[in-house]
């Protein structure tokens, strides 16, 4: 994994003191830190049916505090029927979904709910509000101080539009209203469904910055995205979804050799015949339109390949790309479609 | 729980949902056009005898009744026919019942905010118009007319309760915010005319020979003519058009009893909906 980005101003990594210790003492209070080996999320081979139609197909998963989880998958792969199943809004038919030890459908669902946040795919909120008061509004029925609404609408940069109605909102500012909306009450599980749409590139990358903060501070955090690109770095495990089943589950590192892609190296300069001799065997080349040299081997013949190319003064520059999360997806997502045409 | 923080959450959906309504500009304008009727109506009372001028604190609060029965229903249907449709299009529905909060919670919640919008409304409108009355007739002696307004004001309230239910649970069925529209309207249209009209026909085609014992019950299950059987109490019930008059003779507290499980009944139905949904 790489290394985790810090924030990108000061303002972002002063601001995340506060929910950090705020996250810190809900622990004390909420019903699940009573047995401390318990996952945050331990779901069983849960099934939910609508009809004939199975939107979700014996899931497993085990999520432990501090962790962060990309859901991924196509539109009704059962991304938001899972995330439905952690907040307690369906019950499973089959299986079992237990969110701190508890079942988020049964009678501790409301103590359950103060120690979770969730931001939906495109909330609008209430266009005659100001931001500020749409955030005293959540920030009362969750039981959050009002100091941290205040707190929350700085950091995420709406403290000069807090006055302003939401109707005047760009689709970003919304955004933004929604996270931190979702950080309200300092939550120990975050569930954000497609957190960066409409989110510039620096207020994506602060955003993420937020993600690492609340990582290292022990909150779970279930990210749902279909900007690929962006979550790659901050995920520690990665969940793609297809037709209600799962297709892949574990660390990046596991689902690249699960998958065998080939990393590829790009070659600038005309590499001579003695290091591509050196190539390992079953590496395959191919000249790219733009005059570069494109080596695609197996990821663990990588030192012995560049360890040939870089004695070769030939060489004038070369880049490496490892199988991303999107190739991942584009592979085990390919896999499901011809499961699904031949059943 | 303790009351206190089952309260909480009902209490801060209802403060929002006031708010909005003062940000709608829903309670000026609601009051304004209680205030422009019922001074209309009082000054211009006597047109139909050729005369301008106050006919009389009975005539004036009859004929107010009989064009708030049209009017009450549907502010409250407009009030509040997209509180539940309308927030899951918006995505805040979704949001919401992930909060700690029940969904009775959510619309007892709303119904308080939607009721106080109604029931401030209607008394400043109204009660800024009997002040006007007040003061500029002289025939009108203070007592009765602080009486009558102030029923007349209560069961105006109650009627529009009755019809913020019946709009969630409109709202609690309907797929789209278009849809709990159309509906609304027919529902109005139902409750003030249809019904009636129809009770009318029964009336004409039988020649008034059937059911002059059970028919006048019947006037009970449309929450309109509860409203209009309730003004109508202190007035002479022949001068009454319609088949309102059928219905003279039941006493205002029963009326107000019927109007209050008026409000509680659909209020009722409509959080066994809303769970459904």
């Amino acid at each position: 994994m790489m290394k985790l980005s810090t924030p990108l101003l000061p303002a972002g990594s002063a601001a995340m003191s506060v929910p950090v210790a705020a996250g810190a003492s809900a622990l004390a209070q909420t019903p699940g830190s009573a047995s401390r080996h318990e996952s945050v999320i331990d779901i069983d081979r849960a099934s939910v049916r609508y009809g004939h139609h199975c939107a979700l197909d014996g899931l497993t998963l085990r999520l432990d505090a501090g962790e962060v989880l990309g859901l991924l998958g196509h539109n009704g792969a059962g991304k938001t029927t899972t995330m439905k199943l952690i907040l307690g809004l369906l019950a499973p038919q089959a299986g079992q979904v237990r969110v701190f030890g508890e079942d988020p459908h049964g009678p501790a669902a409301p103590r359950l709910r103060l120690a979770l946040g969730y931001l939906p795919e495109n909330v609008s909120f209430y266009d005659n509000l100001s931001g500020r008061e749409v955030l005293d509004f959540f920030a009362r029925l969750k039981r959050a101080p009002h100091a941290q609404a205040t707190e929350l609408l700085e950091r995420v940069g709406l403290a000069a539009a807090a006055g302003r109605r939401v109707k005047t909102y760009s689709k970003g500012m919304r955004q933004r209203l929604g996270l931190a909306q979702a950080l309200l009450g300092s939550p120990r599980l975050l569930l954000l469904d497609e957190p960066t749409v409409g989110l510039d590139p620096l207020a994506t990358r602060e955003f993420y910055a937020r993600v690492d903060e609340l990582r290292r501070a022990g909150t779970t955090i279930i990210l749902c995205s279909h900007v690929l690109p962006g979550v790659e770095r901050h995920i520690d495990r990665a969940l793609i979804l297809g037709q209600g089943r799962v297709l892949a589950a574990g660390s990046l590192d596991a689902l690249r050799e699960q998958a065998g892609l080939p990393l590829l190296i790009h070659v600038r300069g005309s590499p001579g015949p003695h290091a591509l001799a050196a190539l390992p065997a079953g590496s395959r080349t191919r000249m790219l339109a733009d005059g570069r040299f494109e080596i695609a081997l197996a990821a663990h013949a990588k030192l012995d390949a560049l360890r040939g190319l870089l004695t070769d003064p030939a060489v004038h520059d070369l880049d490496i790309e490892p199988p991303s999360l999107e190739t991942l997806y584009a592979h085990f997502g390919s896999a499901v479609a011809g499961e699904g045409e031949s059943a | 729980m303790n009351p206190a923080s089952v309260l909480a959450p009902v209490l801060t959906v209802a403060a929002k949902e006031f708010r909005d309504g003062l940000r709608n500009r829903w309670v000026a304008a609601i009051a304004i056009v209680c205030a422009l009727l019922a001074v209309g109506l009082a000054t211009f009372g006597a047109a139909a005898s050729g005369q301008v001028g106050f006919t009389g604190l009975a005539t004036t609060i009859a004929s107010l009744a009989s064009l708030a029965v049209f009017l009450i229903p549907l502010i409250a249907l407009l009030l509040a026919y997209d509180s539940i449709v309308g927030e899951d299009e918006q995505g805040t529905l979704l949001l919401l019942l992930t909060y700690p909060l029940s969904r009775l919670q959510l619309l007892a919640g709303k119904f308080l905010g939607h009721g106080a919008i109604l029931a401030v409304s209607t008394t400043l409108g109204f009660g800024l118009a009997g002040l006007v009355i007040g003061i500029g007739s002289d025939k009108v002696a203070t007592g009765p007319l602080v009486a009558a307004l102030g029923l007349f004001i209560v069961s105006a309230t109650l009627l529009g309760w009755a019809f913020v239910g019946i709009a969630y649970v409109i709202s609690a069925g309907a797929s789209e915010k278009s849809r709990a529209a159309g509906l609304a309207l027919v529902v109005w249209f139902a409750f003030v005319l249809v019904f009636d009209l129809g009770l009318l026909g029964f009336l004409v085609a039988t020649g008034g020979a059937i059911g002059r014992d059970w028919l006048p019950w019947l006037l009970l299950l449309n929450p309109a003519d509860v409203f209009r059987l309730a003004n109508l109490a202190g007035f002479d019930a022949n001068a009454t058009a319609g088949p309102v008059s059928i219905g003279a003779g039941f006493p205002v507290p029963l009326l107000l009893a019927v109007q209050g499980a008026w409000v509680l009944a659909p209020f009722a139905l409509a959080v066994w909906r809303f769970r459904r949904r």
